[in-house]
């Protein structure tokens, strides 16, 4: 049995270790937030948080959570994650919108690892999350202005 | 999808209103319908709804893929609604062709070709305000005054001494009131809302993980279907043994259907368990066996011969032979896939003689008649609930509805036992096809003594998208016009001009691809402008407005983008300007790069300043984003996409060896928009043509020649 916390609540898990976190999360949660785009850690789609850091959770076996605590873009409620939504809506960062909840967990991450990014920073911490509609430019400004929101707030 | 806009819009439009008892009101112009027919949708068909609790919801008949119509289209009707923006809300309308018709396709139902808001402008308009006027009619009623004294604003109904009724109380009244028969519309100085910076409507739930797409569609008893397609195109199924695969735990059937087979199971994960557990055979005599280097061999072959002339302008043949100052250049681009973020799906539930359909679907006309022949039901049975899709760039309007197609066969072959959840993984939406064509170009100029280009001929050898498909009525003649549009159209004044084209065949199934044509015309007319102008010693800003005396608003786009990123100005030694200007989809764009090249061959492109005119900008900000989001896509794909085959399937798999842009590679973009009085036009495609022959022209002064041949990459062969 894999034992873990998800999104602040208590699971357990029974079913096929090698089942992908993702799947999980979609089919048997119902959570639908996280998505799927390419099943190999290729696209970013999937970016949940697993104690923290950012992983693609479509190629994150179920096997591999035992206690850890996850949230998906459903249970994100810290002040970073709270910055970085409200950048993206101010600057309608979002246009097809279906990667953006992995973008969001990436920017968030990043920003509670590094409160005030370099554009090299950002690059380097969201080439992993791709966008077809190529809302790259202002992903780049909104995780900029989420950490000068912060930095005041501090 | 360019040439379907060759149908002037019909103007046979006439308003009609339902009252929604206990709702409030709804109302819309509705074309091409007959009496009969308005009788039968009596309680259905409009384009705006007002409800008591104050909302006006629109009814959006094009899909939202991300090019921001709900937005767009919304902030028309509150335009003329005098709506406060707070109360609007907007939903997806069903695949009604009669109601809901494009007013450039005809009787049917479609999203392309950048004409989602260039068809609503006046529908909503006239809808929008038509509300308006029966809202301060209720209200005159009301209070016994007269309409012409009363006045709107945001979402009430306001009279000389500041008395108010909200839209909301007075919905119920209105939907009693006569229809205008000429609706007043406001005059562009009334615009509160058309021009401004609004928020995008679907910013809340698409930053929250909220938003519904097809993959998070849930329907009771529902099961999870992948399919095995066939590894070659055109190959079919010889046996299958499925025997492993159906003691997968979770897995309730596998059928054969005609694309394949379907393993159904409770969980997407089980269900690929399953498909990886299967052993097929495949009959492949009459499958496509070629590979991509022997489609260029054929392409070859066609270029060296004369083609059929789509355009001749004086007689470049003679032009060019009577000169001894030209050039000329030779351009491959490959085939392009789209890979939407959200990879192909559709949900089918087929239950008591009734399909329902739950995708995101840029041509509901043809999913609902594909559909309906698939599982048997006359199209009255059928719906489609349109969802979100998590992009489409052309993907989701493919002729023969094939992913939809798919899913209806499955539900059928399970015979609605229970409904399916279709869902490709990256690998069947890489290799299933549906390809931008590949394209071969060469290019002869002549260029008289003061570096003036005097003859110009194009040659294009690529693959139809029309051609035996039911759009192949569209296509005249012996050329589809989608794979010369924006090199047959070229705008600049040159006295002797000839474009001809061959039309190769292949298996490889091909599809409209954001911009269509002039994803690949635009690239190479604009860079062999850029060498005509080198070989001349001429400034290319300069060449080209002296070509484009008679094209106006592609010199207003070029002038403008010039202006505001500095053309000319003094650069250090390893930085270039280059520009591109492009027209279409009746939308004029120019764009301007800045690049930086590094001693290793990799390079920046640091920014690219882009000036469009489409006409009226109703949504600036929306049309920002098409901007960047074109530039980024279009760019992206000269910078390292293409599909390759080999012995007919599909080399590339996933997206690491099918390589979009990242983050990394985005250049910052700005964008300016030209004042324009003009009716509006579209913006999904028209950024994206001018992209990358901008850059290309701009790494231009650190290569040996131009950039002829695509994907270009990321590091380069310096001079």
């Amino acid at each position: 049995m894999i034992s873990f916390t998800l999104n602040g609540t208590q699971r357990q898990y029974q079913g096929d270790p090698n089942q992908p976190l993702l799947w999980y999360v979609r089919d048997e949660l119902n959570l639908t937030g996280s998505k799927f785009g390419c099943g190999v850690a290729q696209c970013g789609a999937c970016t949940m948080h697993v104690n923290g850091q950012p992983v693609r959770a479509c190629s994150t076996p179920m096997a591999a959570v035992q206690n850890a605590s996850i949230t998906t873009i459903e249970g994100l409620d810290s002040v970073a994650g709270k910055a970085i939504q409200h950048a993206w809506q101010r600057l309608d960062v979002v246009q097809c919108g279906y990667c953006q909840s992995g973008q969001i967990m990436s920017a968030t991450a990043l920003l509670q690892n590094n409160p005030s990014p370099s554009d090299q920073d950002i690059d380097q911490a969201m080439q992993g999350n791709l966008c077809r509609c190529a809302t790259y430019h202002r992903i780049r400004q909104a995780i900029h202005q989420a950490a000068d929101d912060l930095a005041r707030e501090v | 999808m360019k040439s379907l806009n060759s149908t002037s819009m019909d103007r046979r439009q006439f308003l009609k209103v339902t009252s929604l008892a206990g709702v409030g009101f709804a109302i819309g112009p509705v074309g091409f319908a007959n009496a009969a027919d308005q009788n039968k949708h009596q309680s259905l068909g409009n384009f705006v709804r007002i409800s008591k609790d104050n909302l006006v919801t629109v009814i959006i008949k094009h899909l939202d893929k991300g090019q921001g119509v709900t937005t767009g289209l919304t902030a028309i009707v509150a335009e003329e609604l005098d709506a406060d923006w707070q109360q609007m809300r907007w939903e997806f309308a069903p695949a009604d062709a009669e109601r809901y018709n494009n007013l450039f396709f005809g009787k049917f139902q479609g999203t392309g070709g950048s004409t989602s808001v260039a068809n609503s402008w006046m529908q909503l308009r006239q809808a929008g305000a038509a509300a308006r006027a029966m809202l301060v009619d209720a209200a005159a009623k009301v209070w016994g005054e007269d309409a012409a004294s009363l006045r709107t604003q945001a979402g009430k109904v306001i009279n000389a001494s500041g008395k108010q009724l909200s839209y909301g109380e007075l919905a119920e009244l209105a939907g009693t009131q006569p229809i205008p028969a000429e609706p007043v519309l406001k005059t562009p100085d009334q615009f509160r809302i058309i021009g401004q910076h609004i928020p995008r409507i679907d910013s809340p739930e698409k930053t929250t993980g909220k938003a519904i797409y097809t993959i998070d569609v849930r329907r009771p008893g529902m099961l999870h279907a992948v399919v095995l397609h066939a590894p070659k195109f055109g190959a079919v199924l010889k046996t299958v043994d499925d025997s492993a695969a159906k003691k997968v735990p979770g897995v309730k059937a596998v059928v054969r259907i005609e694309r394949g087979i379907a393993v159904l199971a409770t969980s997407h994960w089980s269900a690929l368990q399953g498909r990886n557990a299967l052993i097929a055979q495949w009959d492949e005599s009459q499958a496509e066996t070629r590979s991509s280097s022997t489609l260029w061999d054929e392409y070859r072959a066609l270029l060296a011969k004369p083609g059929h002339v789509v355009r001749e302008d004086g007689d470049a043949d003679k032009a060019l032979a009577n000169s001894n100052n030209k050039l000329s250049l030779t351009f491959e681009l490959p085939f392009l896939a789209h890979a939407t973020m959200e990879p192909l799906n559709c949900v089918v539930e087929l239950v008591d003689n009734q399909c329902q359909i739950w995708t995101g679907s840029q041509m509901p006309t043809v999913d609902k008649m594909v559909a309906a022949q698939i599982v048997g039901l006359p199209p009255e049975q059928l719906q489609i609930h349109t969802q979100l899709a998590g992009g489409s760039f052309g993907r989701r309007a493919s002729p023969n509805a094939d992913y939809v197609a798919e899913a209806c066969m499955i539900a059928k072959a399970i015979n609605g036992s229970a409904p399916v959840s279709l869902q490709w993984s990256r690998e069947d939406d890489m290799k299933a096809g549906y390809y931008r064509p590949m394209a071969l170009h060469q290019f002869h100029a002549a260029l008289d003594a003061e570096g003036k280009p005097v003859a110009w001929h194009q040659r294009v050898v690529s693959q139809s998208i029309m051609r035996g498909t039911p759009f192949e009525g569209m296509v005249r003649g012996p050329i589809d016009p989608t794979m010369v549009e924006g090199g047959s159209t070229l705008p600049y004044a040159i006295a002797n001009l000839k474009v001809d084209a061959h039309e190769h065949k292949s298996g490889i199934p091909t599809l409209w691809w954001r911009s269509v044509g002039h994803s690949h015309n635009a690239y190479v007319t604009e860079v062999f402008m850029d060498e005509v102008a080198r070989l001349g010693g001429q400034d290319p800003l300069t060449l080209r407005l002296a070509l484009l005396a008679n094209h106006p608003r592609h010199a207003g786009v070029l002038k403008l983008a010039a202006e505001k990123a500095g053309w000319g100005k003094a650069l250090p030694d390893n930085q270039a300007m280059g520009l591109a200007v492009h027209e279409s989809f009746n939308s004029f764009v120019a764009q301007v790069a800045l690049v930086t090249m590094h001693q290793d061959g990799t390079y920046k492109v640091n920014k690219i300043v882009c000036a469009v005119d489409c006409g009226i900008a109703i949504t600036p900000d929306v049309i920002k984003a098409q901007m960047e989001g074109g530039i980024g896509y279009g760019l992206g794909a000269a910078m390292g996409e293409a599909i390759t085959v080999k012995e007919g399937a599909v080399e590339q798999n996933n997206f690491y060896d099918y390589l979009p842009m990242r983050i990394q590679h985005m250049p910052d973009v700005e964008v300016h928009i030209l004042a324009s009085d003009q009716a509006p036009t579209g913006v999904g495609e028209p950024g994206l043509p001018p992209a990358a022959p901008a850059v290309a022209n701009a790494l231009r002064k650190f290569l040996k020649g131009p950039l002829t041949k695509l994907p270009f990459g990321t590091k380069l062969d310096l001079a």
